[in-house]
């Protein structure tokens, strides 16, 4: 979900697991309607959100209690509680932490935990708000794959909001909020082939994009139209070759 | 002229804990020169800046202003502060005043200015950020944007009337249109008024548009210096440092890993472009070569 400060994602993020009610329409989650006060535990349980800043979403003092913070509220038995605990931490690659103070962990294992926290009240969804914004590329990168393995192996559902356009592309399907309303929806690589409707929509390409555009401007065939720098990279050697320019 | 001669810092030194955190620094700064800080997370970038303006106060070494030694006994740190100035993270979390106009009046008012004087000059820094005072000023620095409230900060160090700006990650967390905004901001700035400018930051994208000297910092150490171009053609050791290189650089030199006897060294998508359809045989149009 991608969209100028001010549209709206983070205000959506929340209705999704009932932190916000929606003023009119409905949230439903999993046939759960999120205006029935008695569905938020059931709603928040099954759609868990991390937030923007590392620094203040953990709780405890250390790694594994913040954790099962979540399954200890759902009441669950402790061996329970422990085997869940420690089949997150693993999914998150934090098992080796699980004993450490959190506020000395990097703000990509930070996230991590908080990504653990989630998972380990088995949720069918994950919606991260911005939760690479503060990170350098290193924690970006551990966030991302993290989240990737959720998808694959675990079939978690992730609404991903971000300014990162170049996050943005890997996804299935790019959601963009303008002014509190949806103003395009689709595969990325619909919505990121017209340079012009994002830059009315005041959504900056990555330089890569700009990059493909351009050639494609200058007469270059490409396919795709190629949204990272392997794509392209693949779609100018495939063009070198058929202009008789590829190396013998 | 920013100068700096074998800074080491070390913190909580004499302890359990002690981290060496600049390990042996030489550096010279000239005035107008636009510097990219880079180097991984814990290199020890924003430490070594704040050993510029005398807020951080190196365990060895030196650190000289114009010819002035900072650390001498009879500078005063505030006058340095002042022409050096520094753009912290997030500094948006730093606004406490009541207004806007207040909040940029805060430096200028430290100084010893009379009250209007530093307002009249809060004004003038409110209008170099492209907030009109008349409008921005009155209001609660709390209900602006996150765009908005970066550039209020930014203008508290600008209403010090500094000679050389450092800005540490200045563009972390806002939307495309806020980075692309203050970017345009900094580098007019630079333009207009000559600033010293240093940059850190994680996004090479941004020290190839606005620097045009690179500077690596490893563990302590600098590893690389010099003209930005030359830097990012050393792409090996940068990722070898877990450092990315600007994207048109990586679509080149993943071009050059198929075989095709493409340049490396281009920072900008215009440039790129360009020596992309040079190797394909397509001239670009006439007007459209890179500048």
């Amino acid at each position: 979900m991608v969209g100028p400060n001010g549209s709206g994602k983070s205000t959506l993020a929340r209705c999704l697991n009932a932190l916000l009610r929606p003023t009119a329409g409905r949230v439903v989650v999993d046939g759960l309607d999120t205006r029935d006060p008695e569905t938020v535990w059931a709603v928040r349980q099954r759609v868990g959100l991390v937030f923007q800043n590392p620094d203040n979403q953990l709780v405890a003092t250390v790694v594994e209690e913040d954790v099962a913070f979540g399954p200890e509220n759902l009441g669950l038995p402790p061996a329970e509680i422990r085997r869940r605990v420690d089949e997150a931490l693993r999914v998150v690659e934090m098992l080796p932490y699980r004993r450490h103070a959190p506020h000395l962990l990097s703000g990509g294992q930070k996230q991590r935990v908080a990504i653990a926290g989630i998972l380990a009240m088995r949720p069918q969804c994950i919606v991260l708000d911005e939760a690479t914004a503060m990170l350098d590329p290193r924690g970006r990168a551990e966030v991302l794959a993290t989240v990737r393995r959720l998808r694959e192996a675990a079939g978690i559902a992730v609404v991903h909001i971000t300014h990162h356009m170049e996050e943005a592309v890997r996804a299935d399907r790019v959601v963009v909020l303008d002014g509190g309303r949806i103003a395009r929806a689709g595969p990325p690589r619909e919505v990121f082939a017209d340079p012009e409707a994002l830059r009315r929509l005041r959504l900056v390409p990555p330089p890569v994009l700009e990059l493909g555009w351009a050639l494609r401007a200058a007469g270059v065939a490409l396919d795709g139209p190629p949204l990272t720098v392997e794509e392209l990279v693949a779609a100018l050697a495939a063009a070198a070759e058929r202009a008789g320019r590829a190396p013998a | 002229m920013i100068r700096i001669v074998d800074v080491h810092h070390t913190y909580l030194a004499g302890t359990p804990m002690a981290t060496e955190a600049l390990r042996g620094i030489s550096l010279e700064i000239p005035d107008g020169q636009r510097l990219g800080l880079i180097g991984p997370t814990g290199s020890g970038k924003s430490t070594l800046v704040q050993t510029f303006n005398a807020l951080i106060r190196p365990t060895r070494g030196r650190v000289e202003v114009d010819g002035v030694d900072i650390f001498a006994p009879e500078v005063q740190q505030r006058r340095i502060r002042q022409r050096v100035a520094l753009l912290f993270q997030y500094p948006e979390y730093q606004l406490f005043e009541e207004t806007v106009l207040e909040d940029v009046a805060f430096g200028p008012r430290n100084l010893g200015l009379p009250p209007d004087e530093a307002r009249a000059r809060a004004a003038e820094a409110l209008r170099l950020v492209g907030l009109d005072p008349a409008v921005f000023g009155p209001r609660s620095p709390f209900a602006l944007s996150g765009g908005e409230m970066r550039r209020v900060a930014l203008a508290g160090v600008l209403a010090m009337e500094p000679q050389t700006l450092i800005l540490d990650e200045p563009t972390a967390g806002l939307d495309p249109q806020g980075k692309a905004e203050l970017l345009d901001l900094v580098e007019a700035l630079h333009r207009r008024r000559g600033l010293t400018l240093v940059l850190i930051t994680h996004n090479m994208d941004e020290v190839a548009r606005l620097t045009e000297r690179v500077v690596v910092l490893a563990a302590g150490q600098v590893v690389m210096d010099g003209p930005t171009r030359e830097v990012f053609a050393r792409a090996d050791e940068l990722v070898a440092l877990d450092l990315d290189i600007p994207q048109p650089a990586q679509v080149l030199r993943g071009l050059r890993r198929r075989g095709l006897a493409v340049r490396v060294d281009a920072l900008t998508v215009a440039e790129a472009r360009d020596e992309i359809l040079r190797v394909l045989g397509t001239p670009p149009a006439p007007g459209e070569e890179a500048r």
